[in-house]
């Protein structure tokens, strides 16, 4: 009998989607935030906000390679 | 270990055979991007892609229980049945590597299992409703759904990211890049060499060498996890090639949001019980971020190329899979010939392949076999027409080809016109000379 678990592949869509927009989306604010970073590092000030923001992105984005190593290995 | 017969001991060497396939028929969906867009040196790539399979291969805390997910019935499954279905699976691999295209290696196997079954018990032996589940429908929705995804994420990381500076941009992206090819090769391993382990336990079962429900022995999971990381650090660079220069043209943040797409669809897809192919997810990601960018596109006479591989996948490795298994099915006599029809045709492709050698060396130049086929099949170009010869050119180089990829281009172009005319650089004749023959074996 063919029975496509079709909750399966709509939740697989829907995770896929949003934690790929989620993700490249957070990383890309990171890497705008230390691009500011280093704009304001050449005029000789600094930007804090940007540079704490960047960094919140990238440990946001390690965490989810982190869980995405945990769901390979268990 | 006395009690391994000469057939279970063909059957275990063709099963690592088939793992090493698998490794570097699948290098091009973990590394492809990364190595296309730059961020890491071929070698180097395939090398990080190799010991995270091998660290994969260790990591798998479940033992594959079953080979073909139900596809085909395996209680009784006979040593020849799956050796056989090895011998298909392993020579469409080889065969799609040499017309650098990718497909499925698990696809393949069960197509194998599919055609060897057939042929020995009878159409009974196989489930057809879980061929509909299990294959046909996860082929068309893994590219839509990982394609959508990277699609949507190249947009927003464009968008977002649109006055980020060149040093940030170039590091980060680089550095994303990475991460992400690396769980995707992670994931690999453990799906992948567990799959091998899976058929070798199942062998020793079937063969009477070890108990039924058994986990592996510890020299069928570091054979395998060797088998399948010395495969990947190989490198399919044909198909590397394909997936990052052939379909579409890949900038950093297309690459990132491309190879994000594949590892977030691997890992929802086995994690929520919608199995989906790695190698269509990342293929699917691949051209939905080439769409992506503004202006960017997608080579569709490649990708249809692709897709008919997709499709021939199961029937050709069932169909090999069936004659092995009449012929193996005859005796001693039998598995002996399919063996040696097995290494001969593993040759002959090989010193086809050598004819018009990819490598790490070139592994980021044009696709002179797409270009030979394209010419070939006259396929229509995305540009105005002008001729067999542009037409051909147009369809198949980017942009940022580099110069001999154009040359063979032109060159191969001109030779299947049936033109006169002299290949314009010496230095490429060969090569044209030879693309022309990739181009009548390409599906």
């Amino acid at each position: 009998m063919i029975d496509i678990d079709w909750a399966a592949l709509g939740s697989v869509f829907g995770v896929s989607l949003v934690a790929t927009v989620a993700l490249v989306g957070l990383f890309t604010l990171g890497i705008v935030g230390l691009s500011k970073q280093e704009a304001a590092t050449t005029q000789g000030g600094s930007a804090p906000l940007a540079r704490t923001g960047a960094y919140a992105c990238f440990a946001l984005c390690a965490a989810a390679v982190a869980y995405g190593i945990f769901l390979i290995v268990s | 270990m006395e009690h391994i017969t000469l057939l279970l001991a063909i059957v275990i060497v063709t099963a690592l055979v088939f793992d090493f396939t698998n490794g570097f028929h699948d290098t091009a969906n973990a590394m492809a991007t990364t190595i296309s867009t730059g961020a890491m040196k071929p070698k180097a790539a395939v090398a990080m892609s190799a010991v995270l399979n091998l660290v994969g291969a260790f990591l798998s805390v479940e033992v594959a229980k079953t080979i073909s997910s139900g596809l085909v019935r395996e209680d009784g499954i006979q040593p020849e049945v799956i050796f056989a279905a090895l011998v298909g699976a392993i020579l469409w691999n080889l065969l799609t590597w040499l017309v650098g295209l990718p497909s499925s290696s698990s696809h393949a196997l069960m197509g194998g299992l599919i055609g060897a079954t057939i042929a020995s018990i009878g159409v009974s032996g196989v489930n057809g409703g879980v061929v509909v589940t299990k294959v046909l429908i996860p082929a068309v929705a893994a590219p839509l759904v990982a394609g959508i995804a990277a699609f949507l994420a190249a947009r927003l990381t464009y968008k977002l990211g649109k006055n980020v500076g060149e040093q940030s941009s170039a590091k980060g992206y680089k550095a994303g890049q990475i991460a992400s090819a690396g769980l995707v090769s992670l994931a690999h391993g453990t799906n992948d060499a567990q799959k091998t382990m899976g058929i070798i336990t199942l062998a020793l079962v079937a063969g009477g060498a070890l108990a039924p429900g058994s986990n592996p022995p510890v020299w069928v999971i570091v054979s395998a996890g060797l088998a399948i990381a010395l495969g990947t650090y190989l490198g399919g660079w044909r198909i590397i090639r394909t997936m990052g220069k052939g379909l579409t043209d890949l900038q950093p943040q297309q690459g990132f949001a491309a190879q994000t797409s594949a590892a977030a669809v691997i890992l929802a897809s086995s994690n929520l019980g919608f199995s989906l192919s790695t190698t269509h997810s990342c293929s699917g990601a691949v051209m939905g971020s080439g769409l992506g960018r503004k202006g960017g596109v997608v080579r569709w006479s490649t990708a249809t190329r692709m897709f008919v591989a997709w499709g021939l996948t199961l029937p050709a490795a069932g169909l090999v899979a069936a004659g092995a298994e009449f012929v193996a099915r005859q005796g001693g006599w039998g598995i002996a010939a399919v063996a040696v029809f097995l290494v001969a045709s593993c040759l002959a492709i090989w010193v086809i392949s050598r004819r018009q050698v990819v490598d790490h060396n070139n592994v980021n130049e044009a696709d002179a076999p797409a270009a030979a086929a394209s010419a070939d099949a006259g396929v229509p170009a995305d540009t105005e027409p002008a001729g067999v010869v542009t037409t051909a050119i147009a369809a198949v180089t980017p942009p940022p080809t580099g110069v001999s990829g154009t040359a063979t281009a032109t060159a191969t172009a001109t030779a299947e016109a049936g033109e006169d005319a002299e290949p314009s650089i010496p230095a490429q004749a060969g090569a044209a000379a030879d693309s022309t023959r990739p181009a009548g074996a390409t599906v």
